[in-house]
């Protein structure tokens, strides 16, 4: 876990910032919908795709992007291979003018899952290309590890399968990432609800991404500020301390001078 | 001259470059956020103007979209053909 210089600020690719919640730009019904939701989670980092040109399309997400002042970090979202993965990064790069990358090498698309030796090989590729790499990731400790001995700038391990709402499956992994980690670690994927926001940044996560649970909640903004709470509170109290869990109970009262009423 | 643009046949003047590709894709030239690549491989905008194409070229012209964690709302798609499943 990296410490940033306040409470609330965080580094991640040289860069400081402060919030810590990411979100997706994808699913929303309508632009006006997308901005509405993005004001609201108050967030600077926001992921955006490449896909072939409709002359059809209405509107610029990089337009709605750039009006409200954040930073759009391009995916390869759909790619199967690190070769394609990589092709694709070149491509974000030239379209989007920024070396930032968020890397995804899909193993199949029933689970979405990572695919462990296509990833670890694009990263390698990229980070040699002078990319900021922020590879999507499974809750494997060791891949992470192998991921930042690579030059990743992050490491993103998911909470369970993307868009599932499922959670985080295995918080043990997850801890244990964002014990041992010298990079920022973010959890990527199966964000449902606030609550799991918050367990994220209980864990030691330092920051959550967000994308179905916010445009696939009925009211979208409203989940984004939930999540956006959630991220502080969950960071807070991660800072705060908690106690340890015990399994009998141990009393906050004293039992000294006690009276005897028998 | 037939191309394949963005997985579709088109036929071309002979002798086009890869800007007029881009053009008949009906991509904005000026907008940001748009990005070629002719065989799979990126070529920059400034030299658009200058690559020559060849017969059975594949070109694929990309912009942003909306995306999300892993979005594949539309997709199906990959800008290269071959997806190993």
């Amino acid at each position: 876990m990296t410490v940033g210089r306040s409470a609330s600020q965080w580094e991640l690719g040289g860069r400081q910032w402060s919030s810590r919640l990411i979100a997706g730009t994808g699913g929303f019904r309508s632009l006006e919908q997308m901005e509405e939701a993005l004001a609201a989670a108050g967030a600077e980092i926001v992921t955006v795709a490449l896909r072939r040109v409709d002359p059809d399309a209405q509107g610029s997400v990089l337009d709605a992007i750039e009006k409200l002042g954040l930073f759009a970090l391009p995916n390869t979202a759909g790619c199967f291979t690190a070769r394609d993965a990589v092709r694709t990064a070149r491509l974000a790069r030239e379209a989007f003018g920024s070396e930032w990358i968020k890397l995804e090498v899909i193993g199949d698309d029933r689970t979405l899952y990572p695919d462990a030796v296509e990833l670890l090989d694009a990263a390698e590729t990229l980070v040699g290309e002078g990319f900021t790499v922020l590879p999507y990731t499974n809750d494997d400790p060791i891949l992470a590890r192998r991921l930042e001995q690579a030059g990743c700038a992050a490491v993103m391990p998911l909470g369970s399968p993307i868009g599932s709402g499922a959670g985080i499956r295995n918080p043990y992994n997850v801890a244990i990432i964002a014990e041992r980690a010298e990079v920022p670690v973010i959890l990527d994927a199966g964000i449902g609800t606030a609550s799991d926001a918050a367990l994220a940044m209980e864990l030691g996560c330092d920051a959550v991404l967000a994308a179905s649970s916010i445009f696939g909640a009925a009211d979208p903004a409203a989940m984004a500020r939930a999540l956006r709470g959630a991220v502080e509170s969950g960071h807070a109290a991660r800072r705060a301390g908690r106690i340890p869990r015990r399994t009998h109970a141990e009393a906050s009262t004293s039992y000294e001078g006690l009276p005897d009423l028998s | 001259m037939r191309i394949e643009l963005n997985g579709e046949p088109r036929e071309l003047a002979a002798g086009a470059t890869l800007a007029d590709a881009v053009r008949a894709s009906g991509a904005d030239e000026e907008a940001r956020g748009v990005a070629v690549a002719l065989d799979g491989e990126v070529v920059p905008r400034a030299a658009w103007d200058s690559t020559p194409l060849a017969e059975g070229a594949g070109v694929e012209v990309l912009a942003a979209i909306q995306g999300g964690a892993v979005d594949m709302t539309g997709c199906g798609f990959t800008p290269f053909r071959r997806i190993r499943r």
